[in-house]
């Protein structure tokens, strides 16, 4: 693919610690992407809906709070309402691995938990990102 | 063309996908802006321009919400920097335009410049015409934070304004050309710092030298406060009708699309050349003796332009 590939990084619910959002952020922007940075405290419908307004091809959410188990399928859900599944949909930050596999059945397409590689982020949106 | 029906009944995601398609010039774009720029043509463009950090993004934040009090349909470009280096960036402006985010009546698109310069992107004028034909009734630009000579917005927008914050430099930086000549509407942005009673000062004085058919309202304003917004949205309609009062409307939308003519030729003339292999092994041979200093670049491009006509 030549263009860039488009990066919506969101930040859902009320944590207000983002400096792993921007660490994201940078590396995905250092890999040649096109980052949307929204800022803190989104509700999962400002996130579906600046992610259609951007016509990105991948959201990444970064959730600290604990809220992920409500928040990250209400995102998956409002992107199968908005006929927007094709967006590859990714979540980072303190998740339980025990909490896992429910999200990865709820439509969230990789987890990746704190100490992960940036590159191994970098490296899973652009092989399964649509092509 | 079924996207374009969808977009001229307002739809978004028709609006958002079409600009994808233009902005990485994918099968059939030319087909669309044709198409679009028929239909276009009847928003109100503002550009926003000034400094990195003068407070551009706030302040079109601010002004959206107050023109939403009277139930205009309203989009956002926001241009932020591509790094030269890696082809990537951070669009970072919607940031401060939350609150705008879930408005039925807000459309907000974030573009890197990709390598393009003048403080916007090579598609933000394709972009103003989708959302235009999506009905947008004003278009708010908002260019990249610009230094000295980033004009370009003057061509693509009807009434421009010129974001600027105190302390930035003494009056001989409000008299060089360049940026300063832009503006349609001064803003002193962050009046409740130091030193913003000698900014306005300075740009009064500057205007004081300059000819113009219409002086440019200064005004001060807190845009993060809501200070000063009405007074904003106020002379921009001022311009707007000095604009169509004085016929400069027309006169400004005829030169830009002299300029859209004139750079297609110049695209086109390029890819004539790039994408024809004969051409192209000209291109090589002539780039050897133009190094090698034993031909004059100004040979070689005559050259080329004489042959590739057909």
């Amino acid at each position: 693919m030549d263009r860039p590939i488009r990066v919506l990084v969101a930040k859902p619910g009320l944590d207000g610690h983002d400096r792993g959002a921007k660490v994201i952020a940078r590396a995905l922007r250092d890999a040649g992407m096109e980052v949307i940075y929204t800022g803190l405290r989104q509700t999962p419908e400002q996130i579906v809906n600046a992610a259609i307004q951007e016509d990105v091809d991948v959201i990444a959410a970064s959730i600290l709070s604990g809220a992920h188990a409500t928040l990250l399928p209400r995102i998956s859900a409002l992107l199968k309402k908005e006929d927007a599944e094709d967006i590859l949909f990714v979540a980072g930050g303190v998740i339980p691995e025990d909490d896992i596999p429910e999200l990865i059945e709820k439509g969230i397409k990789a987890v990746f938990t704190p100490g992960t590689p940036t590159t191994v982020t970098v490296k899973f949106i652009e092989e399964n990102v649509r092509k | 063309m079924d996207l374009i029906d969808q977009l001229k009944e307002g739809n978004k995601r028709a609006a958002a996908k079409l600009i994808t398609l233009v902005e990485n010039k994918m099968p059939g774009y030319e087909e669309v802006l044709k198409e679009v720029h028929k239909l276009s043509g009847n928003a109100y463009v503002v550009g926003v321009t000034g400094p990195p950090g003068s407070g551009k993004s706030t302040l079109t934040d601010k002004l959206v919400k107050s023109l939403r009090k009277s139930g205009k349909n309203i989009a956002i470009i926001a241009v932020d920097p591509t790094s030269p280096f890696t082809g990537g960036s951070i669009l970072g402006d919607r940031i401060r335009m939350n609150d705008l985010n879930l408005d039925p009546g807000v459309f907000i698109r974030s573009m890197g410049t990709r390598g393009h310069l003048g403080g916007l992107s090579e598609s933000t004028r394709a972009a103003v015409k989708i959302l235009d034909v999506m009905g947008s009734e004003y278009i708010f630009i908002e260019t990249v934070g610009v230094g000295q000579s980033e004009v370009e917005i003057v061509k693509n927008a009807d009434t421009t304004l010129m974001v600027l914050v105190p302390g930035l430099g003494d009056d001989i930086q409000a008299i060089k050309a360049g940026i300063m000549e832009i503006g349609d509407v001064f803003i002193i942005n962050k009046s409740d710092l130091d030193g913003a009673n000698r900014t306005k000062r300075e740009v009064e004085m500057m205007l004081d030298l300059s000819h113009y058919e219409r002086r440019p309202r200064v005004v001060m304003a807190v845009a993060m406060d809501n200070k000063g917004i009405d007074e904003v949205v106020e002379a921009v309609q001022e311009h707007h009708d000095f604009l169509v009062t004085s016929g400069q409307y027309h006169q400004n939308r005829a030169v830009t699309a002299r300029d859209e003519i004139l750079e297609i030729i110049q695209v086109q003339t390029m890819k004539n050349v790039l994408e024809n292999p004969e051409m192209n092994k000209e291109l090589e041979s002539l780039t050897r003796q133009v190094a090698l200093r034993k031909m004059d670049p100004y040979t070689a491009g005559k050259y080329i332009l004489d042959n590739i006509q057909g």
